[in-house]
């Protein structure tokens, strides 16, 4: 937690009833930072988000904006400006009037609200729409005046609710670029949930991955794609392979055993800390060197043989589906390999993520209060219900 | 509709012929049993003499429209009685149905199906005992036979029409809207002022519109809480009509009518689906 920090939550916690869907979740933001908040849907993103917009009342904790405690201010009195998934255009308005609302609020002259929703229309390519009703506009100029009328006030803290979900594929790339740079050039905190981890990395300084209602993994997107935190965060980054090993820290090592299926191998621990005992190891199918059984290996790394099971073309890579033991997993090479071709799979060590496999008395994860979400998530009696995201 | 009319083409054109027989007769009924007492009124608004055993009117003429806009007949004092009971009456009723409207629409209230019920109250019971009752109240405290007795009475009636279809107007506004106000500053007051309450004004207008025409047409409140001190066109069609005086009568009626199907066009115009789809949830 730096001391600079401008948007400050400390310990906040919001529950519907008896479903808790924040618990004492702390997160500091640092002025001009784009944060993502990254997870499934109910891991309580949105509630986050509201509750900072103040929509949503947290039943304890506090919410700070420079300083200053906003916990109990209502929406209007927080300096922010929220951006909803439905854009939330009022339909009794022309697009002019939508981004200069706020500024007729603030009492501006005429003169002044008319040169300022200009700029806004001129910045973000709407200029001549200003007569139109939000109706007769696209879903990407829809979702540009409400960025703008989000805008148009100078919020403090821009608040973005998965603004792109309902823009096609093509135009979501187009507009992620564009609101990156936008808040660059402007210099806005702005705090964006979304579902897509792609999006997040493309646009946030830091992404928060959330899991039930807790923050499981805060870092730069280079940390949380090829550091995660938990098994939950490296399989929500792309990891979905998983096997079960068996490993031995041996100083700043740890050793894994050979199965049945797999070699053994030397893993650097690298910082993590990791107890001897059962593992979970997560990879991605990219990071995978998959050859032929016969042929020589050529990276260094834990070596998995199986099965070559079915292939598909992803464009770039052949995705196989591989066999190991019981397990499938997948796989990508340049080459396609045919089906029942006996493979070796080798994942480098710096691309294979291990964690200690939770045990039912839930003990297992060492308790350590510098990384508490990461033990935390892991331990299953923490999963929680999903909640109204 | 398309089936038979796509049977046409792979049928003979008698499938057809029979097929229209039975539903010409039952259109036919259905336009006489709409049209026919409307056409009889119309002619009777315009008849000089018609009696027994004549299909038509004698004479025709506008004797009695003279006599009923004459300056001191009374249909005028009762027209406009019924205007200003009728306009006060949608002015009582939203100015109460626009703050419940909005609180069961938006409010996580208890027993909010129960206060949804609770105003259908007035039409669930017999008018006649429930008016009579009002009517011996208001003589005791002096309302009887005033507007603000009748208009009262016509608010109780009413209240239904207006709670229901504002809450159905409010319900029918996705909160989002005011939330995105009030995100860039504007108050709760200013949010309802410049996003709510324009959006709603369809459905207000709407039950504003179904309130005037309850209290245009109500007639038992108004016999027994504003009769004889406070005359209403109902009244007056139903003296003329009980006295045999069908052409007093039947102008009455046309100028009860004329409002009540200007009205329906304009709620057609405004009251929307998504509004509609609300009521009474």
């Amino acid at each position: 937690m730096n001391d600079d920090a401008f948007l400050r939550i400390t310990d906040l916690s919001v529950g519907y009833g008896a479903t808790r869907v924040l618990e004492r979740l702390r997160l500091s933001i640092a002025r001009g930072e784009f944060v993502a908040l990254l997870g499934a849907s109910g891991c309580g993103k949105t509630t986050l988000l509201r509750a900072i917009a103040g929509f949503v009342t947290p039943s304890a904790g506090a919410i700070a904006v420079a300083g200053r405690d906003v916990t109990r201010l209502p929406p209007d009195r927080r300096g922010m400006a929220l951006v909803f998934q439905s854009y939330a255009l009022w339909p009794h308005m022309s697009v002019a009037k939508n981004i200069g609302y706020g500024l007729k609020l603030k009492g501006l002259p005429r003169a002044a609200i008319e040169r300022r929703v200009g700029e806004i229309e001129a910045l973000l390519g709407l200029s001549g729409l200003g007569g139109r009703k939000p109706g007769a506009l696209s879903g990407g100029q829809r979702q540009r005046v409400a960025l703008g009328r989000a805008l148009a006030v100078d919020p403090q803290i821009l608040l973005l609710d998965e603004p792109l979900s309902n823009l096609d594929a093509r135009i979501r790339l187009k507009v992620r670029h564009e609101i990156r740079a936008l808040q660059q050039r402007l210099g806005i905190t702005a705090v964006h949930v979304t579902h897509d981890r792609e999006e997040a990395m493309a646009m946030a300084d830091r992404v928060v991955v959330m899991e039930a209602g807790r923050i499981a993994q805060a870092g730069t997107p280079e940390e949380i794609y090829n550091r995660p935190a938990s098994a939950f965060v490296a399989a929500f980054m792309g990891a979905e392979n998983m096997l079960a090993l068996n490993g031995t820290v041996r100083g700043e090592h740890i050793h894994i055993a050979a199965g049945p299926h797999y070699g053994a191998a030397e893993v650097p621990l690298d910082g993590r800390a990791l107890a001897s005992g059962a593992l979970e190891a997560r990879f991605r199918a990219e990071a995978v060197q998959l050859q032929a059984h016969d042929a020589p290996p050529a990276t260094e790394g834990l070596a998995l043989s199986g099965h070559v099971e079915a292939v598909s073309y992803l464009g770039g890579a052949w995705r196989h589906s591989v066999r190991i033991g019981q397990t499938p997993v997948f796989a990508d090479a340049e080459h396609s390999l045919a089906p029942r071709t006996a493979v070796r799979l080798t994942i480098p060590a710096e691309k294979l993520f291990l964690f200690n496999t939770p045990s039912p008395s839930g003990a297992a994860a060492p308790a350590d209060d510098t990384h508490p979400t990461a033990t935390r998530a892991t331990r299953p009696d923490r999963v929680r219900e999903a909640a109204i995201s | 509709m398309t089936r038979p009319a796509s049977s046409v083409f792979r049928r003979s054109g008698l499938t057809l012929d029979l097929w229209w027989i039975p539903r010409a007769l039952i259109l036919g009924l259905l336009a006489f049993v709409i049209f026919g007492p409307l056409t009889n009124l119309l002619l009777w608004t315009v008849a000089e003499r018609w009696y027994f055993p004549h299909a038509l009117p004698i004479d025709y003429g506008f004797s009695y429209w003279a006599r009923v806009f004459a300056p001191r007949g009374n249909a005028m004092e009762s027209l406009g009685n019924s205007l200003l009971v009728a306009s006060l009456t949608v002015l009582v009723s939203l100015t109460l149905a626009i703050p419940a409207g909005y609180a069961l629409a938006r409010l996580q209230l208890p027993c909010r199906a129960v206060i949804l019920i609770a105003f259908l109250i007035p039409q669930a019971f017999p008018n006649l005992p429930v008016y009579v009752n009002v009517a011996r109240l208001f003589y005791q405290i002096g309302l009887n036979g005033t507007v603000p007795g009748v208009v009262l009475v016509h608010v109780t009636h009413g209240l239904v029409y207006a709670v229901w279809i504002a809450t159905a107007a409010f319900a029918a506004i996705d909160r989002e809207l005011e939330q995105a106000a009030r995100s860039i500053g504007a108050g709760a007051l200013r949010a309802f002022r410049d996003v709510t309450l324009p959006l709603a004004a369809p459905g207000l207008l709407a039950s504003a519109i179904f309130v005037f025409l309850e209290s245009l047409d109500e007639f038992t409140g108004s016999y027994f809480v504003g009769a004889p001190d406070v005359n209403m066109l109902p009244l007056l069609l139903y003296s003329a009509g009980a006295g045999g005086n069908y052409q007093i009568a039947s102008i009455s009626a046309l100028l009860l009518l004329v409002p009540s199907i200007g009205f329906m066009l304009v709620v057609e115009r405004f009251l929307k689906s998504d509004v509609l789809s609300k009521v009474g949830q």
